[in-house]
Formats: C-alpha cells, sequence, structure tokens
C-alpha cells in the first residue's frame, strides 16, 4: 500500500514545476554564494589616529598598522573630543592613542601602554580587530626588541607571538561555515516542503478521499515522509558536490558515515514539517509557524553563536534542537574525521527526537473530524 | 454534566438479513447545535438509498458519520455487519465514497488516479492493469488516459471519480451530491452507472439536490432540521402528501425547516 502513496508523492513533486528547478537549484547557489557572505573574517577596519607622541617609533606603529590590509587609517585625531568624533560618526572603527613619551618609555623602559577605542556597535568587528591590532602591537614591541639587540622575547613580560595566528592569510573562515550552510540548506528544503503537503491535501479536498479509505495512520505518514527523505538526500549530495567543486572541500571523515546518519536529521525535519501540517488548516498557517520554528533552530542550534554563551533557557532549547546535533556531526566529520564511535553521543538525540516526531505526527494525523 | 453512554458491542441480529445499514439514534452535535438528531433508518442490501433535505439539513454530516470520517456523538449503527463505533477500518474496506469535490487527484493522470486507489484499496498489480483497462473502455476515456484529470470536463470527473469509488467492488457506495453543476444528459449517463452499479449488487447511498433523481431512488428519505421528517418509497411519499411529484413531496416537508441554512 505505501508504495502506491510514494508513487504518488513522486509522481505530483515531479509535475510541480516550482518544487522541480527548486530543490535542486536552491542549495547549488546557497553553497555557491554564501560561504562568501558568512565569512567571519574582519577586513577594513576603520582607524584613527591620536599620536600624542610624534616621534619616528609611533610613526612607525602607525605605518605598520595602516601596511596590513585590515586597517585602514582614515582619520588623524588632534584630541580625545576629536577622535571620539570620529567614532560616533563613522568615520573610524577604532581609535589608537599614542601617549605623549611613548618612544622614550619603551626605549628606556622597554614598556609602555598604548590605549585602543573600539565601537562595539558591531560586536565581532570590535573583538576581531581588536585582537588584531593588539598582535600588530605586540609584534611590534618584539621586533623593536630584536633590533635594537638589547632585550630577548623573554623579557616582554611573558608574551608570546602567537596571535599571529590571526593573520595567517592561508586561515580560511569559509571552510568551517560550509558543513553548516550544508545542514542548514537541508534543514529548510526538507522542513517547509512536507510542511506545505498534508494542509494542500487538506485545501483540494483530497484528504478526505483518503480518509474513507482503509489507509492506516502509519502507511500514510511513512508514505509522505520517505519522498522528503529522498529529497533530503538529493539536496545534501547537491550540497556536498558544489562545496567540494567550488571550495576543494571533502569530509574528512566516512561520507557513508555521513549519509546514514543524516537519516534521522532528515526524517525528524520532515517529520516535524507534516506535524505542523496536521495541525494547520491553512497553507498560509502552516508556513508561518514552520517560518517561526526553523528560525529557532537556526538561531539556537549553535551554528550562528556558541551554545555555551547562551543563556540557560536558550541552552535548554539548543538541546532539545536536532541542529544542534546534526551541524555538530558535519562539523566533526567534515573537518575532524570522526568516527562512528565518536559522534555516538550526537546520534541518540537525532534518533530519539525522529521517533518522538513521527510517533506524534502520526498520531496526530486525524482521520475523523 | 453529560456522560457518554457506556459503549456496548451491539446485540446480536441487530443488523437483520437482507440489510446493510442500521442506524439507530444517530446523533452529531457541534457545540449546542445538533446537526444530526437521533435519526434512525434501516438500508437494505442492493437498493438505492436516496437521502435529500435542503442545504444545512444534516444530510452531509450524517455521511460523513457512516463512512467513518466524522465521529458520532452518540448512536448505534452497523454497516456491513460491522459495529461502526469499534469496526471503522473493517467498514472502510466495504464501502466507497465519492463526495460532491469529486476528490480525485487533479494533478495525477486518469491511470495514476485509477492505479492510486486501486494500490489503497489492496489491489494486486495484475488487478490493477485490468481494472484500468476495463475502466478505461467504459467510460471511453482511453484517449485521455494520459490527461491530467484536472484538463477533464466535470461529466467525466464526476464519472471517473464514481468509477474510482467503486473500484474495490464495496457493498455499499456512498455518493455526496455527485451531479452538482452538470446538465441533464450527463446527470442522466451517471445514473445509469449507478443503475449499473446496483444491478452488480452495490448498494447506493445517494444525497442529491434533484428531485427527478429522487425518483430513480428504490426509497427516499427526507431531513428536515437534524431529523427524518420521511422515508419511504417514492410512489407512497407522493401519495401520503398527496403530490404529483417528489418536488412537491419535498417542498411540503422542506417548509417545515426552522434552522438556517
Amino acid at each position: 500500500m505505501i508504495k502506491y502513496l510514494i508513487e504518488k508523492e513522486f509522481k505530483q513533486i515531479w509535475r510541480d514545476r516550482f518544487l522541480l528547478v527548486l530543490i535542486p537549484l536552491l542549495p547549488a547557489l546557497v553553497m555557491l554564494v554564501f560561504p562568501w557572505a558568512t565569512t567571519m573574517e574582519i577586513k577594513s577596519v576603520n582607524i584613527s589616529v591620536l599620536d600624542y607622541d610624534h616621534t619616528p617609533l609611533s610613526a612607525k606603529l602607525i605605518n605598520k598598522i595602516s601596511s596590513t590590509s585590515y586597517f585602514n587609517i582614515t582619520a588623524v585625531a588632534m584630541n580625545k573630543r576629536e577622535a571620539n568624533d570620529h567614532i560616533s560618526s563613522g568615520v573610524a572603527d577604532m581609535v589608537i592613542e599614542i601617549p605623549n613619551g611613548f618612544e622614550k618609555e619603551l626605549v628606556n623602559d622597554r614598556t609602555s601602554s598604548l590605549m585602543v577605542l573600539a565601537n562595539a556597535v558591531n560586536g565581532s568587528k570590535a573583538g576581531f580587530g581588536t585582537s588584531y591590532l593588539n598582535a600588530i602591537i605586540i609584534d611590534f614591541a618584539a621586533q623593536m626588541n630584536f633590533a635594537q639587540g638589547a632585550i630577548s622575547l623573554n623579557t616582554m613580560g611573558g608574551i608570546s607571538v602567537e596571535p599571529y595566528y590571526w593573520f595567517n592569510p592561508s586561515m580560511d573562515y569559509k571552510i568551517p561555515m560550509i558543513p553548516a550552510l550544508i545542514v542548514l540548506i537541508v534543514t529548510l528544503l526538507v522542513g517547509f516542503l512536507p510542511s506545505m503537503n498534508i494542509v494542500a491535501e487538506k485545501e483540494s479536498g483530497t484528504i478526505e478521499q483518503i480518509n474513507v479509505t482503509p489507509v492506516s495512520k502509519f502507511a500514510f505518514i511513512a508514505g509522505k515522509l520517505i519522498p522528503y527523505w529522498i529529497i533530503g538526500v538529493i539536496v545534501l549530495s547537491i550540497a556536498i558536490l558544489v562545496s567540494y567543486l567550488m571550495f576543494g572541500l571533502q569530509p574528512k571523515g566516512s561520507i557513508f558515515l555521513l549519509y546514514g546518519i543524516s537519516i534521522f536529521f532528515i526524517l525528524g525535519i520532515s517529520a516535524m514539517g507534516l506535524l505542523i501540517s496536521n495541525y494547520s488548516s491553512t497553507m498560509q498557517q502552516a508556513m508561518f509557524t514552520m517560518f517561526f520554528l526553523i528560525i529557532i533552530i537556526i538561531l539556537m542550534s549553535g551554528i550562528l553563536t556558541p551554545i555555551s554563551s547562551m543563556p540557560e533557557w536558550a541552552q535548554v532549547i539548543a538541546a532539545i534542537n536536532p541542529m544542534t546535533y546534526f551541524a555538530e556531526i558535519m562539523k566533526l566529520i567534515y573537518l575532524k574525521g570522526s568516527t562512528l564511535a565518536d559522534l555516538m553521543q550526537y546520534i541518540y538525540p537525532l534518533v530519539v527526537f525522529f521517533v518522538i516526531i513521527f510517533a506524534w505526527a502520526m498520531l496526530s494525523y486525524r482521520k475523523r473530524g | 454534566m453529560k456522560f457518554r453512554k457506556f459503549i456496548q458491542p451491539l446485540e446480536e441480529g441487530f443488523l437483520s438479513e437482507g440489510d446493510v445499514i442500521r442506524a439507530e439514534g444517530l446523533t452529531k452535535q457541534f457545540g449546542n447545535f445538533t446537526a444530526v438528531d437521533h435519526i434512525s433508518f434501516t438500508v437494505h442490501k442492493g437498493e438505492i438509498f436516496g437521502f435529500l433535505g435542503a442545504n444545512g439539513a444534516g444530510k452531509t454530516t450524517a455521511m460523513k458519520m457512516l463512512c467513518g470520517i466524522s465521529t458520532m456523538t452518540d448512536g448505534q449503527v452497523c454497516i456491513a455487519g460491522y459495529d461502526l463505533k469499534w469496526h471503522v477500518r473493517r467498514i472502510k474496506r466495504e464501502i466507497g465514497y465519492m463526495s460532491q469535490k469529486f476528490s480525485l487527484y487533479e494533478d495525477l493522470k486518469v491511470w495514476e488516479n485509477i492505479r492510486l486507489f486501486g494500490g489503497i484499496y489492496g489491489l494486486k498489480e495484475d488487478e490493477i492493469e485490468r481494472k484500468t483497462e476495463l475502466l478505461l473502455d467504459r467510460l471511453d476515456l482511453r484517449k485521455q488516459k494520459n490527461s491530467l484529470v484536472r484538463s477533464l470536463p466535470l461529466g467525466w470527473k464526476q464519472k471517473l471519480a464514481f468509477s474510482v469509488a467503486i473500484i474495490h467492488n464495496p457493498k455499499i457506495v456512498f455518493l455526496d451530491e455527485p451531479t452538482g453543476g452538470v446538465d441533464p444528459a450527463t446527470r442522466r449517463g451517471f445514473w445509469e452507472m449507478i443503475y449499473d452499479a446496483a444491478e452488480q449488487g452495490i448498494t447506493i447511498f445517494v444525497t442529491t439536490h434533484y428531485m427527478d433523481e429522487a425518483e430513480y431512488c428504490d426509497r427516499v428519505s427526507i431531513m428536515v432540521d437534524g431529523r427524518i421528517e420521511a422515508l419511504d418509497t417514492p410512489a407512497r411519499l407522493k401519495e401520503m402528501y398527496n403530490s404529483d411529484n417528489m418536488d412537491q413531496v419535498f417542498h411540503t416537508l422542506a417548509r417545515r425547516a426552522k434552522r438556517d441554512e
């Protein structure tokens, strides 16, 4: 019996021109465009310089800052008020204040202090900018000490030159974003499409004809889930293929493992779509409910912001969010090459989520009004 | 506070030998509104049973309860030997249903609709194929085999929907205003199909607005405000209400209605 139901779903999808274009095109486009847009790399931070020192050394430091690709010196301030104006008017994102006697102190005492101000309206820009700038300054100090031949690095108060990390030009932020984007696009498609499905049959009246037949709840829901699982696998494959062709990124771990685990995630999200569809009486209602849920799922999955820095209630949501686990699994398989044994702790929650939501979708499908 | 009666299985012999449906006190309540108010009737095997009533009289609600797609508030019903309260799925195997929306899948082809419902009712692959060929010939739809149902004229859709509703040779078929919106000639053609089915032993339970169609039925019940006001053969009803045709009978009874549409 299920065979005929699955067959019917595929025929209907096949006849829907829009879906036929959407299903392959959306993952391809997302994987082509978004890795560039979601990069965490901070470029072109504008800096206003407030130099009270006016010495060759301060000029050298400013020169060093402006020679990197991260910072542009866009303004020179004469006093603190001007520097503040530069930040509030948007001319500069950061201000570096070099105090009077900077060179003297550094040469004589081997230490000196600088002040860095950052506009934290854009938090990540301020954070990353400050780190970059810090690293440049430390590097500058280290170089200077070497140049003078007087002091070794160790005497620099134990400051290491590690933050060079930030400047590593080959450190590509696109790479860690890609597994997350794959999860995102799979979630969108296998979430939204089924949420439209049952409610569409309600609107057209065909569900009534199905309800007078002896089709069981299980056959009905399973017959609708399996096509979306196959669609999910297609979307996943396109996304994986595009990210390989465009960015040369392929999973370090087993791709079979990845596909195997994806079954639970795709079925779980699809079942959630069907569940919403069961409770909705119009397509509009189903779509907006799903929209709301998908936004929560994405924002509280840890792919955009770390879960550990969320408030406790948000962490609870993240803990029951299937995307949290699947995003982690994707990241681990892709970048770290984790094995099944490493991933078990993330797979259990996915299975539990699927079983609960599937059962709920089955029970909430009412054959009787 | 009202308690639901303790559900007891139907007594032995509740449904007599020659009958396929027996309803006693069938009721549907939506809040304070009683859509179907304790109706009782029996449908004989193989007859064409006309289920008439003005809009809002409760026909469709009653029919949906009989088909197991709406729960009944009260009453005892036995269909094809099964208790409606306990064996809905078994009953569903024995009945066919076609609604006024003739709910075929518009985005599936003619043969695909036949195949889908054949498959759902558990027909085997070769049976489905045989049935498809038979139906395409009988309905004169061979040329349209690969057309989407959406593109068929209304009259053809209705005929196809009826054929699909009886694809599994049910004991009873429920037809909810099956001939709405088509010309008299097409309606006539549809009733010929109904007669054919009845001859094969399928009991027909049909609602309609057309009083000429009521004349075609073996027996007719007329619902007014959720209750059955009259139930007999068309000839006896006409006699009873001193009318020349069913239209007059219907209007005499329907005038008693107090409920709005």
